[in-house]
């Protein structure tokens, strides 16, 4: 695999902003005073194991989760602060592509993947569906337009999921588990894609993920949240060399032995609101 | 975006400038497929273009399956950076006859 273009340039435009983010669920806090910042064409990664939060920063700053304080700032506009109308505007210019895929079954692979397209444009229908088989063949799909999802396999439900993600040539592009559950080819063709798109397209593209292969193989920096907190963010290799146990207990995958923290462990114990 | 459309040699020359994205790129198809339509052979020169898009792409795409259809040539001249990146990512750069400007079209057809 090519290696991940350079650290793009410090003047680069900051394009994702998080500021002082916290999130709670009831009286549960699972996000404390987080603060990121993704410059434009840099692919961001965040990590961390079950319970530190990454899922529920993924979803704060696509909008779905509101922060109990903080900022977010996506292509410099404070989301937190966005009406309903602005926020459906600004969605047009970012693009997700969730672990499950989230396809309309009832829809075939093409209609799914023209659906953002048929809501946000007016173009007309014959450049739509070039658009969509173009797509198609970039994440390796061609001639897939008229199957159901349920006809295809969970790598090629990711790659159908990518190409409506990236329908819309969306500067921000958000990926959730990209690797999990693919075999070890399929995983390394979605990493090499990843990186082909932000070269051509100048994407910025933010992968939550727990694959520390796939995570050091696309990632220009790797923010580590751990029980909610901003653990690390650095360049891979930084990452490796750093000496903080958590930190290698995450790179050597030993499970976590801390001491939880009794109040927290209390509120799953008497079924209080779950973990991030 | 800009457009201007001349007529050098065989083809009508549809020079764009500046950013093709989905808000434009609907007249720049309009403006292509009316000189196809019109039975015009034509150049897209793509040398003022800053940014273009997939529906840019797909515009283009559009013009080179009329063009086939009804016989005529289509070609991009001035294909540069972004554009000829976003050509290579969707595989077109050797679907497209491309070159590097509009003498260098007519002097390649001379020699064909």
């Amino acid at each position: 695999m090519s290696a991940p273009a350079p650290v793009p340039h410090e003047a680069a435009e900051i394009v994702i902003e998080v500021s002082d983010l916290c999130v709670s669920y009831g009286r549960h806090e699972v996000l404390h005073d987080v603060h990121l910042q993704v410059r434009r064409g840099e692919i961001m990664v965040v990590m961390g194991g079950s319970g530190s939060g990454k899922s529920t920063l993924l979803r704060a700053l696509l909008g779905l989760q509101s922060p109990s304080r903080g900022c977010i700032r996506l292509l410099g506009q404070d989301i937190t602060r966005l009406g309903e109308h602005a926020m459906h505007e600004l969605r047009t210019r970012m693009g997700v592509a969730f672990q499950g895929g989230a396809l309309f079954n009832s829809m075939t692979v093409g209609d799914n993947i023209l659906l953002p397209l048929r809501e946000h444009t007016r173009l007309d229908e014959n450049t739509m569906r070039i658009m969509m088989r173009m797509k198609l063949a970039l994440v390796g799909l061609s001639g897939c337009e008229d199957l159901m999802p349920a006809q295809l396999s969970g790598g090629m439900i990711k790659r159908a999921a990518l190409a409506r993600a990236i329908v819309m040539d969306p500067p921000l592009l958000f990926f959730d588990e990209p690797s999990a559950g693919l075999d070890p080819v399929a995983s390394a063709q979605l990493d090499r894609l990843i990186l082909k798109l932000r070269r051509a397209l100048n994407m910025t593209i933010v992968v939550v993920t727990h694959e520390l292969e796939s995570a050091f193989a696309i990632a220009d920096r790797i923010t580590v949240l751990d029980r909610g907190r901003v653990l690390f963010t650095g360049t891979p290799d930084a990452l490796r060399r750093s000496e903080d146990r958590r930190i290698q207990d995450l790179l050597q995958r030993r499970a976590d032995i801390a001491p939880v923290d009794p109040e927290v462990y209390l509120d799953k114990l008497t079924g209080a609101p779950p973990d991030a | 975006m800009h457009i201007e459309v001349a007529v050098e040699g065989p083809y009508t020359v549809i020079r764009l400038a500046g950013e093709v994205d989905m808000h434009y790129s609907p007249r720049v198809r309009d403006e292509i497929l009316k000189y196809l339509n019109g039975r015009c052979n034509v150049l897209v020169d793509l040398s003022g273009v800053d940014y273009m898009d997939s529906s840019g792409i797909a515009t283009l795409v559009e013009g080179l399956q009329l063009a086939r259809s009804m016989d005529l040539r289509f070609g991009l001249v001035g294909v540069h950076g972004p554009v000829r990146q976003v050509l290579e990512l969707a595989r077109l750069d050797h679907v497209f006859a491309i070159h590097d400007s509009v003498e260098d079209r007519l002097r390649s057809d001379r020699h064909n």
